[in-house]
């Protein structure tokens, strides 16, 4: 049995680390770490978003898609249209559901699972990227562009000072870990966590498998293009590869398996230690080592996916687990 | 009453069915009534397609040709949860239990997902009250969270069958659901087919190798051979046919007994 101590451990500590991180911006004068928090807020919400589905067994290794396409509908509806990226990231993030719904029932119908729906998912990112830097004329090509700037104006999602964006961005990703826990008491839940361990003991006992990928899907795909409006906005300015293509697509499943995507604070901790390491690396080193980023994500994902299945959060918590209950049973 | 005015309910009709395998004919020309109610036994050597018809039928599997109707409609390709829905529910030769869940949550899933009409409104406490039910129905002795790799044999296929008990068919496909057990295990499970039948009054058909249990039970026994029905009747008949003998002699470890 668990102590009554045990019991309320978590959300005392919840309520502490969520305290801290609401007064950080208050106390903290540093504009730079801000900053690198910031980041870490919305790559854990992008990365909470992923798990939705990678969690189970839908890995797609190319989310860059949905996070390009809610990015690019957004601003360029409001640097050609000015309309306020508020409104805005609900068509941006209308398309990205849209491209994972015909995706997804491609796949999901004919059967594409496991490791074959990664390479599709991959290839798409891919095509998205590619599909961006050919419509030149609007979207500037592999050069990027950047947002139109109009000074501090929340109602256009645009703010004088990033600490604004510091607390959306924490919102944001309340709400993806809030969502989670939603799920993970909806049928849904059940129904896909059958369908990950055995699809044909999942329909046999009544499971629609295509209806339940697919919603998981389109959750995943509209949380993550209102994250690539969320990461434009901050940076105000729009880069294929930095928002689709293989880079991205890859980064972001990577820091949600090395945290442990089967846990809710695994992608958020995985992301953090990513972000830090990226930072640290590019502030000792320089930009030397740009462009070496794919081939590590690639093998470090390659080899977390052999050795640690569960990430480091998630490994940790199991043998945390395994020595709680072999003391319990000494006892 | 003249024979003509009894009401004889088709629940099942299987016309033509045939299943390749590459170049192997797994099933070829399958034809077969089975009536509401009924309890059919369908043996057959080792490899002669039991299995796979169980497939076909449940959805599992797409028949290379052939019809499957089910309460007058045909459900030929349809997707296997869609024919859970209309009330068909197989247990698995190998065991599937869903190993991350508990024993109580696999039945939940039954009763959750199995029945389209009610799971709309299902909600969980029923839905676990219901799967309890069945867990106690089956014999099974489990704790709220004992897994299903803690169950023997005889617990697994417990398991299988109140699973698909939770999803309330009309029609079972049992696939050797004593395969595997000792003596007593075999006499337990076979009286709580009889009871599936009897009390819930769900029509079974029953694939097994161990003849005795078979033959005392059920009314009826389909004979398959390489994929072929090569006889039918009442078990007292089937036995003593002469093909049949032959499709088992050329077995060598066969459980008759
Ligand atoms: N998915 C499959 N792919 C290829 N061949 C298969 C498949 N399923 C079954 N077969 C083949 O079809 C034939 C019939 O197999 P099936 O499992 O239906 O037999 P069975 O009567 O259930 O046998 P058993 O009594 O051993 O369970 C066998 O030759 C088997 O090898
Ligand atoms: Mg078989």
């Amino acid at each position: 049995m668990r102590s009554p101590l045990n019991i309320k451990r978590g959300p005392i500590l919840l309520t502490v680390i969520l305290g801290c991180l609401i007064l950080f911006p208050v106390f903290s004068p540093s504009p730079y770490l801000i900053h690198i928090i910031t980041l870490i807020f919305i790559w854990s919400y992008v990365s909470t978003a992923w798990s939705y589905m990678g969690r189970f067994g839908l890995v797609s290794l190319g989310h860059g898609a949905f996070l390009g396409t809610g990015a690019y509908i957004t601003a360029l509806l409001f640097n050609f249209f000015n309309l306020s990226p508020w409104i805005g990231m609900l068509i941006g993030a209308s398309g990205a559901v849209f491209l994972a719904a015909v995706l997804g029932y491609a796949c999901f119908r004919s059967g594409i699972i496991g490791d074959y729906f990664a390479l599709v998912t991959l290839a798409v990112g891919e095509l998205v990227a590619l599909s961006i830097i050919a419509m030149r004329e609007i979207t500037g090509g592999s050069l990027g562009f950047t947002l139109r700037s109009l000074g501090n104006s929340p109602l256009y999602f645009q703010f004088g000072s990033k600490v604004y964006f510091y607390y959306i961005s924490l919102l944001f990703l309340l709400f993806a870990l809030y969502l989670w826990k939603r799920i993970d008491k909806s049928k849904m839940q059940k129904a896909l966590k059958a369908i990950g361990e055995d699809e044909v003991a999942a329909s046999s006992v009544g499971i629609n498998i295509i209806r339940h990928k697919m919603a998981i899907f389109i959750i995943s795909a509209f949380l993550t293009g209102i994250g690539g409006v969320l990461y434009a906005q901050y940076i105000t300015y729009l880069n294929p590869h930095t928002l689709s293509g293989v880079t991205v697509s890859l980064a972001i499943p990577f820091k949600a398996i090395l945290g442990g995507m089967f846990n809710i604070w695994g992608p958020a901790i995985g992301t953090a230690m990513i972000v830090s390491l990226e930072e640290y690396i590019r502030v000792s080193y320089g930009t030397k080592f740009v462009g070496v980023s794919e081939v590590v994500y690639g093998i470090a994902l390659i080899t977390l996916i052999i050795f640690l299945p569960k990430g480091l959060y998630g490994t940790v918590l199991e043998i945390f687990h395994k020595r709680q209950r072999s003391a319990e049973t000494i006892t | 009453m003249p024979p003509s005015l009894i009401q004889v309910l088709i629940m099942l009709s299987l016309d033509g069915i045939g299943k390749f395998f590459g170049g192997l004919a797994a099933l070829s020309d399958i034809s077969l009534k089975v009536e509401e109610g009924e309890f059919l036994g369908l043996i057959g050597p080792n490899g002669s397609g039991k299995t796979t018809l169980f497939n076909v039928i449940s959805g599992v599997l797409k028949p290379s040709s052939g019809r499957v109707s089910f309460m007058g409609a045909d459900i030929t390709g349809l997707y296997p949860d869609k024919i859970c829905h209309l009330g068909v529910a197989r247990t698995f030769q190998i065991p599937r239990p869903l190993k991350d869940l508990t024993v109580v949550e696999n039945v939940m899933l039954g009763a959750l997902f199995g029945d389209s009409g009610r799971s709309t409104y299902h909600s969980e406490e029923t839905a676990k009250r219901d799967a309890i039910k069945y867990i106690d129905f089956v014999g099974l002795k489990v704790g709220e969270l004992t897994m299903p790799d803690e169950l023997t044999a005889a617990g697994l296929r417990k398991l299988e069958l109140a699973r698909a008990l939770a999803t309330s068919p009309t029609l079972l496909l049992a696939d050797e659901v004593i395969s595997g057990l000792n003596q007593e295990e075999i006499l337990e499970a076979s009286s709580v087919l009889n009871r599936i039948r009897d009390e819930m009054g769900v029509t079974i058909i029953w694939v097994e190798h161990i003849m005795g249990a078979l033959m005392s039970l059920v009314e009826r026994v389909v004979v398959l051979d390489y994929g072929k029905i090569i006889a039918e009747g009442k078990p007292s008949e089937v036995s003593g046919d002469k093909r049949v003998v032959e499709a088992y002699l050329g077995e060598e470890e066969q459980e008759v007994y």
